[in-house]
């Protein structure tokens, strides 16, 4: 969020430099939080420390992560999709009930996330096709999707999963490195330099600053709006196969609430909710603190949902607290 | 007669009836008056629920955390009854209703004060809500045998044949009417809805009325979160979890615009008996409980997408295509 006050009465003589932007940062507040957070974690317990502990950490945000990616350019564009998590219980459902007729690994992946794109399909063709806003439609996709999967499954479950599919969810790349998290981590690059360093980025905070300048300066805001809900669609099939794998299981439960957890990653990594900025950068830290977060409390034996008023907490107040910050200032400015 | 199929609330008064047609074809019983009686009430806490739910999306808001504060509520509310047998019912009752109104002037106060987007508002305090249920119980359950057989029977009790729940409801949706249509308030949902802009230069507060709409909302959630626990002779922590959904479907039904400042009463009572005839019928025609889900999900989507169309504004085209996004 890089903040400079452009109006024309107050021009300053010169713009801050990149060094004192980046420090003022909301990423690098986000780091000095992610490294107290490791500190304190360490302190907190003796098993913290261990590699193989961390890389167990990292589980806890990866898929959630994953999608956060996707959701984060949405939410830079404006929209919001809250069908995520129905999404991984729908393409999921769909895979263990490939297992049942017989397919094996290679085909459940493109099974996982061929379901994943068609949610994408019918949330972008719903919100873009008929102008719909994405925040009704997702909620109603939220249901359908997960309706589906509880038709299929109702109160049963898919297991035996063939023995190869596990490794999405529970294989190690090299040493330490999970599949998961290389893939994270891959990823992370991949939607850094989409939306930072190319033309479709460019337009999709156009879009999310001004719809209607963005339509009149040549970019064609259906298409990138779709193009942002079939990616978040992907995204949760991804996210659905390495659940999927590292669960061994399908209920149509999964994932349940998973989309208020994204949410909350995407904007505790400084992306405004309203649309038109923040950053990957911020996503990612975003991503380590939460997941930090919650395996600090796991190991300090804390229960889930206590957890959870946790990250509604630091929900609201990273989102009131800069803005407290700025009142403060500027009434000390008088 | 083309002016009649644009009423929204007939249009939705025939699809409830064709409902009920078709339901009443496969299954006779359904429509006898005492079994209709019985899906009104069973219905209840959704209107109720409905109307607040509306007041906010009316300030171009959003409640999601309707539900976890009606759990909340609920738990406290059992919590006192398990804890003092003796209390009446009217303490419990207020008790319920207070807790409920300041879980949403905390709402309120957060979008008023500090202006926050209202859904990171509530998508905040439905987990912190919820979480705190969990901090007073550690996760137990208060059961029937806890509960006063005074506490139980309330929303039960028959008035006039009619069960008290089923007249609460009515009450309500009589003082909302009252609210939204005859008093400054119930006009300034609609004008900060509408346009907020618009409505700072005519006078209004935008954040102090969006305060009102979430105090009005959470007053109603602790209503129904006593008569949820009281109902249903339990509380725990996942009572009404993900009920703040089907809250949002029967606005989104009654035909009440997610961008604020179009919606009605009896569009809103509608959408919610619209929801609990399905979820009634639903038994009875055979069709698994677990469709219920995917079914309302089809009927949020369809009609959002008849609102849409109903709603499109016609106005000067200034360019085609940009009609088309």
């Amino acid at each position: 969020m890089a903040e400079t006050h452009l109006s024309p009465r107050n021009i300053p003589d010169r713009l801050e430099g990149r060094g004192a932007r980046l420090l003022k940062s909301w990423e690098s507040l986000l780091f000095v939080v992610a490294c107290l957070i490791f500190i304190g974690n360490s302190l907190a317990s003796p098993y913290f420390l261990d590699p193989w502990n961390l890389s167990d950490a990292t589980f806890n945000f990866t898929e959630k992560a994953m999608i956060a990616f996707a959701m984060a350019l949405v939410i830079i564009s404006g929209e919001i999709d809250l069908s995520v998590a129905s999404i991984i219980a729908l393409a999921s459902t769909a895979m263990g009930y490939a297992v049942q007729l017989g397919f094996d690994t290679p085909a459940l992946v493109v099974v996982g996330l061929s379901v994943g794109l068609a949610c994408g399909v019918v949330n972008g063709l719903l919100i873009t096709g008929l102008g719909l806003p994405s925040i009704v439609v997702t909620i109603g996709t939220m249901s359908l999707f997960r309706g589906l999967s509880f038709i299929i499954l109702g109160d049963q479950a898919f297991t035996g999963y063939p023995g190869s599919f596990s490794w999405f969810g529970q294989g190690y790349v090299w040493w330490v490195f999970s599949f998961e998290f290389t893939l994270f981590v891959v990823l992370a690059v991949i939607y850094g330099v989409v939306l930072h360093k190319t033309n479709f980025g460019r337009a999709v905070y156009a879009i999310g600053n001004n719809q209607t300048a963005a339509l009149f300066s040549g970019i064609r805001v259906g298409r990138v709006k779709f193009t942002l809900f079939l990616l978040t669609g992907l995204m949760a099939g991804l996210a659905s196969i390495c659940l999927t794998s590292r669960l061994g299981s399908t209920r149509p439960s999964i994932a349940l609430g998973w989309e208020l957890e994204v949410v909350t990653m995407v904007v505790l990594g400084g992306v405004s909710i309203l649309g038109g900025s923040g950053t990957i950068p911020g996503v990612v830290l975003a991503a380590l603190i939460m997941g930090m977060v919650t395996f600090g409390f796991g190991l300090l034996n804390v229960p889930g949902i206590v957890m959870s008023i946790f990250i509604g907490l630091l929900l609201i107040s990273v989102i009131a607290l800069p803005i407290l910050w700025r009142r403060a200032r500027r009434r000390l400015a008088h | 007669m083309a002016k009649l199929l644009k009423n929204r609330e007939l249009l939705l008064v025939g699809a409830i009836l064709v409902l009920v047609v078709l339901i009443a074809w496969r299954f006779p019983p359904f429509i006898a008056p005492t079994n209709l009686a019985r899906v009104y009430n069973d219905t209840s806490i959704l209107i109720i629920l409905a109307l607040g739910q509306m007041a906010v999306i009316l300030t171009r808001c959003i409640d999601l955390s309707m539900a976890a504060n009606l759990a909340l509520s609920g738990m406290v509310a059992a919590m006192l009854n398990a804890a003092f047998p003796g209390l009446p019912i009217p303490v419990i009752l207020l008790s319920a209703i207070a807790l409920g109104a300041v879980l949403g002037m905390i709402n309120g106060a957060l979008v008023w004060k500090l202006d926050i987007p209202p859904i990171v508002v509530t998508l905040g305090t439905l987990t912190i809500y919820r979480g705190l249920i969990f901090l007073l119980t550690n996760g137990k359950w208060i059961n029937a045998h806890q509960m006063s057989d005074a506490f139980k029977s309330f929303p039960r009790t028959d008035l006039a044949g009619i069960p008290v729940l089923s007249w609460l409801s009515v009450v309500t949706v009589a003082a909302i009417f009252l609210v939204i249509s005859r008093t400054p308030l119930g006009r300034a949902f609609f004008a900060v809805g509408g346009n907020p802009h618009a409505a700072v230069y005519t006078g209004i507060d935008v954040g102090r009325t969006r305060f009102f709409a979430y105090c009005l909302s959470g007053t109603l959630a602790g209503l129904s979160g006593y008569l949820w626990v009281s109902r249903y002779a339990v509380a725990y922590v996942d009572i009404a979890a993900g009920f703040e959904l089907d809250i949002i479907a029967a606005c989104v039904i009654g035909g009440i615009s997610i961008a604020g400042g179009i919606g009605s009463v009896p569009g809103a009572v509608l959408g919610a008996l619209f929801l609990g005839v399905i979820k009634n019928a639903l038994p009875v025609i055979n069709i698994s409980p677990f469709a219920q889900m995917a079914i309302s999900g089809m009927v949020i989507i369809t009609a959002v997408a008849v609102n849409a169309r109903a709603e499109r504004r016609k106005g000067r085209v200034i360019l085609k295509k940009a009609e088309a996004v």
